[in-house]
């Protein structure tokens, strides 16, 4: 470590290429992890271009790794040396919510010139993040890794660890990206439909079919190709503070097991990662343990973090996460020394989304997830349905369905025994008496559940995708009350005006906070009535999402929720207080979706 | 009681807050000090400058210069718009302000606003110069099927009735070369002779332009432009010696800011 040390001071340690990224420099005093953060802006050279607007803690972005133990207590003095307020963010740790770090909810913010300190028991582990929930500012590099280690050592065997930040990166103001997002519709979409793809339709699919599904769409004034609002157009991908080019190393001994923590800290972008040739085994999802899960490909949300253990079989291995849309990636290596590469995979052909974003459910997986079996008949059945609207996408979604080839499919059918079902499938949906208003430019009329549908652009993946339906908690969690009680919101919004809102009604617009009752079991549903997928994110309590899974349903912080789709979580209502509840999409929280909770 | 406390300083400061910033407390929880920040800022005021039309336009020996322009400041629902559309003939440096609009706009409809104001109308150049003035109420949105709509209804300081409506389509080429059609039409209410509006439909207008974003702000385009004035307004114009058709090449750019 030492002869690697100033490679690139301006990277936090866990950056840098060494063995093991995840040595956190703090003190520890009478049974307290002290760590002093101290935010400023730093120039800093991003991708060879210089940069005034970083945000950096303690001169690094992302921010450095904050190490915890489980049981211990944390003490984190933050100091602000911004000519404006700043704030942190413990993402997904259970705290006292004084300590949540959120102005205007949790506390008045950070004042420049002022130190706030936090200082909270630890009570869980896993892995997790930070960042500023103040303006922008997240944007800007205000993020970091948080790793809690358990009090008892866990059953999960590995030899080296890294920490993995993904995240987005824009030369521009933030404010100007909101501007043009305000003011431009699609500004950064440039994949968006054109007349020759009009006629590849009409190749594939004829005339009518081509032309109906332009009507379609057209008639509801949506794009299929509405997949990330901010794209590769405007982002330089960064992981670990790292584009492509400066390629990120991790380096190991052969044979080595490596225990690696994804967290995707971008403000705005989905990242799909693999490491080509390489299975991943998925061991915990937004920090709480699950039953481990192999997989060849998993998409994280804004906000989420998995761990996954990866043995490697080379000497190189390419660690490759690619935006949703297919706009851009970041690589970085592991390798088993310094400045060795292993080939770049061609990023997937761009795609559009299906029938299903509609919210009307015609070719949903989570239909057929009802009978919790594949029939033929209902195949057929959607197959029918489908006619109209079978383009290339569609077709091939339709094919996977009826020959069942694909693995996501076949693991429903084995895991059949212990899959329960989704209460909230087919029931009716209602959206109030004006479809939410304008805030809502649609509304989803039959939405499903597509719990085991990874997203869009894998419809013709023929490799092993991860899916929510997969993560199953170890041993369940301890409230085993059924909900007494359903909180329904939906996620609606106005790509033309650039509106986000729960229930067509921003956090500006809507009557004081949602309520959640001190010690009450609830189930929260969440219906997405638009076209974009949300990673919501509840503060101070646990989300425990209903996948049919039983009592093994996994517990997350963030749940990204797919356009067309209700999904639903039972909650304990255990932490009083206040707690922001919002689409962790930053410029998406931004426009207005946003909401506070308070636990009374 | 400490909730209680707090709930009813909240109330008190939240109210305070309504009237001092104008920003609302609306959402916010009930542990909220009232002289907190917003955790968001969702009801930001943006606006832009747009050209939609800056542009050369020759029929034969007869050049023109045309602008449409339009720009607007407010929220995500409240704005106040100022439209502008106008032409100038080269040769003789005469010409008019067709309007110069000052409305107010609300969206009342997922992809509509409604708008009403004022407009005026003028024309310049060395003729002895008119103008006059009306109330408007229209409508601008998105219709189904990707139409840009702007469509206005008109009453002069005479009391004189016209309605128009204009209509844009965009065909994407590539994600840069774009083909806009263009349709507008105008129908009178009744006979204005001394602005050459003859009552009924008084034209159609189509055209075609093809441009190229450099950048979302800034495309540069050529294409053609037809106007075919009908019925009254027709005959009005044969019998002021004046064409009833128009076929021209035009060259122009579209920018905002």
């Amino acid at each position: 470590m030492g002869l690697l040390a100033g490679f690139d001071s301006l990277l936090p340690a866990y950056a840098r290429g060494q063995l093991d990224n995840t040595n956190a420099f703090h003190t520890v005093r009478n049974g307290a992890d002290i760590y002093d953060l101290t935010v400023a802006r730093t120039p800093l050279k991003i991708g060879g271009r210089v940069s005034e607007q970083p945000i950096t803690i303690n001169g690094t972005l992302p921010a450095p790794l904050v190490r915890l133990k489980q049981g211990r207590e944390a003490i984190l003095r933050v100091t602000n040396t911004l000519p404006e307020a700043t704030s942190i963010h413990w993402h997904g740790l259970i705290l006292p919510f004084q300590m949540d770090g959120v102005p205007g909810v949790s506390f008045p913010g950070i004042m420049p010139g002022e130190t706030f300190e936090y200082r909270f028991p630890v009570e869980q582990h896993g892995t997790y993040w930070y960042h500023s929930h103040t303006g922008l500012q997240e944007q800007l590099g205000h993020y970091g890794p948080i790793i809690i280690d358990p009090a008892e050592p866990e059953s999960v065997a590995y030899d080296r660890e890294y920490v993995v930040v993904l995240s987005d990166w824009t030369f521009d103001s933030p404010e100007d990206v909101f501007r043009k997002l305000k003011v431009a519709e699609g500004y950064y979409n440039y994949n968006q439909r054109t007349v020759g793809d009009f006629f590849k339709d009409v190749e594939t699919m004829g005339w009518d079919a081509a032309w109906n599904k332009a009507g379609m769409w057209g008639k509801m004034r949506m794009s299929p190709r509405d997949i990330l609002d901010v794209t590769g157009s405007e982002y330089t991908y960064l992981m670990n503070g790292s584009p492509s080019a400066s390629n990120w190393t991790g380096l190991f001994r052969p044979g080595e097991k490596i225990r690696l923590r994804f967290i995707n800290a971008s403000a705005m972008t989905f990242f799909d990662v693999r490491i080509p040739g390489l299975p991943m085994t998925v061991i915990s999802a937004d920090g709480q343990p699950v039953q481990p899960v192999e997989t060849d490909e998993f998409r994280i949300g804004v906000a989420e973090t998995y761990d996954v253990i990866v043995q490697p079989t080379g000497t190189a291995h390419t660690v490759f996460a690619q935006s949703q849309d297919r706009s851009g990636y970041v690589r970085g290596t592991l390798a088993t020394r310094k400045g060795m590469e292993a080939p770049v995979p061609p990023m997937y052909p761009r795609t559009e989304r299906g029938m299903a974003a509609m919210g009307m459910g015609a070719m949903s997986m989570g239909a057929m997830g009802k009978d919790g079996d594949m029939n033929m008949d209902s195949g057929m059945d959607m197959g029918g349905k489908m006619e109209m609207m079978s383009g290339s996408n569609d077709k091939a979604h339709g094919q996977m369905m009826m020959n069942g080839a694909d693995s996501g499919m076949n693991k429903m059918s084995s895991d059949k025994a212990t899959m329960n079902e989704v209460p909230t499938a087919g029931r009716p949906i209602s959206h109030g008496p004006d479809n939410h208003g304008p805030g809502a430019a649609m509304v989803a009329s039959s939405p499903q559940s597509r719990l085991d549908d990874p997203g869009v652009g894998f419809e013709t993946a023929n490799h092993r995708v991860l899916t929510y339906s997969q993560l199953q908690s170890i041993e369940g969690w301890p409230d085993k009350r059924p909900a007494e009680r359903e909180v329904e919101l939906h996620l609606t919004g106005n790509m033309e005006r650039y509106m986000w809102s729960f229930d067509g009604k921003k956090f500006s617009e809507v009557d004081g906070p949602v309520k959640f009752y001190h010690g009450e079991r609830l189930r929260l549903i969440l219906v997405n009535d638009s076209m974009m997928d949300h990673p919501i994110h509840l503060h101070g309590m646990w989300m425990e999402l209903e996948t049919g899974a039983g009592e093994y349903r996994p517990r997350k912080h963030t749940i990204s929720v797919k356009p067309g789709e209700r999904v639903s979580a039972l909650i304990t209502a255990d932490a009083p207080g206040d707690w922001a509840f919002h689409c962790h999409l930053l410029y998406h929280m931004d426009a207005g979706m946003f909401r506070v909770v308070s636990v009374v | 009681m400490n909730i209680m406390m707090n709930r009813i300083k909240w109330v008190v400061g939240a109210s305070a807050l309504t009237l001092a910033s104008g920003a609302g407390a609306a959402g916010t929880g009930v542990q909220a000090e009232p002289d907190w920040t917003l955790p968001i800022h969702d009801n930001q005021v943006f606006g832009q400058v747009l050209f939609d039309r800056m542009e050369y336009q020759r029929d034969g020996d007869n050049e023109l210069a045309l602008w449409d322009a339009q720009a607007w400041i407010g929220k995500d629902r409240n704005r106040l718009w100022v439209e502008t559309e106008g032409e100038t003939d080269l040769s003789s440096d005469s010409g008019d302000i067709e309007n110069f609009d000052v409305q107010y706009s609300y969206r009342f409809d997922r992809f509509w606003d409604i708008q009403t104001g004022l407009g005026a109308q003028t024309t310049f150049g060395p003729s002895p110069n008119k103008e006059r003035y009306s109330a408007i109420v229209g409508l601008q949105g998105l219709a189904p099927y990707w139409f840009e709509v702007d469509t206005n209804l008109r009453v002069t300081d005479d009391g004189d009735v016209s309605y128009d409506l204009e209509a844009e389509y965009d065909w994407l080429l590539t994600q840069r070369l774009i083909l806009q059609g263009r349709g507008e039409t105008l129908v009178a209410f009744s006979d204005v002779e001394e602005w050459g509006v003859g009552s009924g439909i008084n034209n159609v207008g189509l055209g075609l332009r093809l441009r190229y974003h450099f950048s979302r702000e800034f495309a540069p385009y050529v294409g053609v432009s037809y106007t075919r004035f009908l019925g009254n307004t027709e005959d009005l114009r044969e019998r002021e010696g004046e064409d009833v058709e128009s076929s021209s090449f035009v060259a122009g750019v579209r920018w905002w800011f």
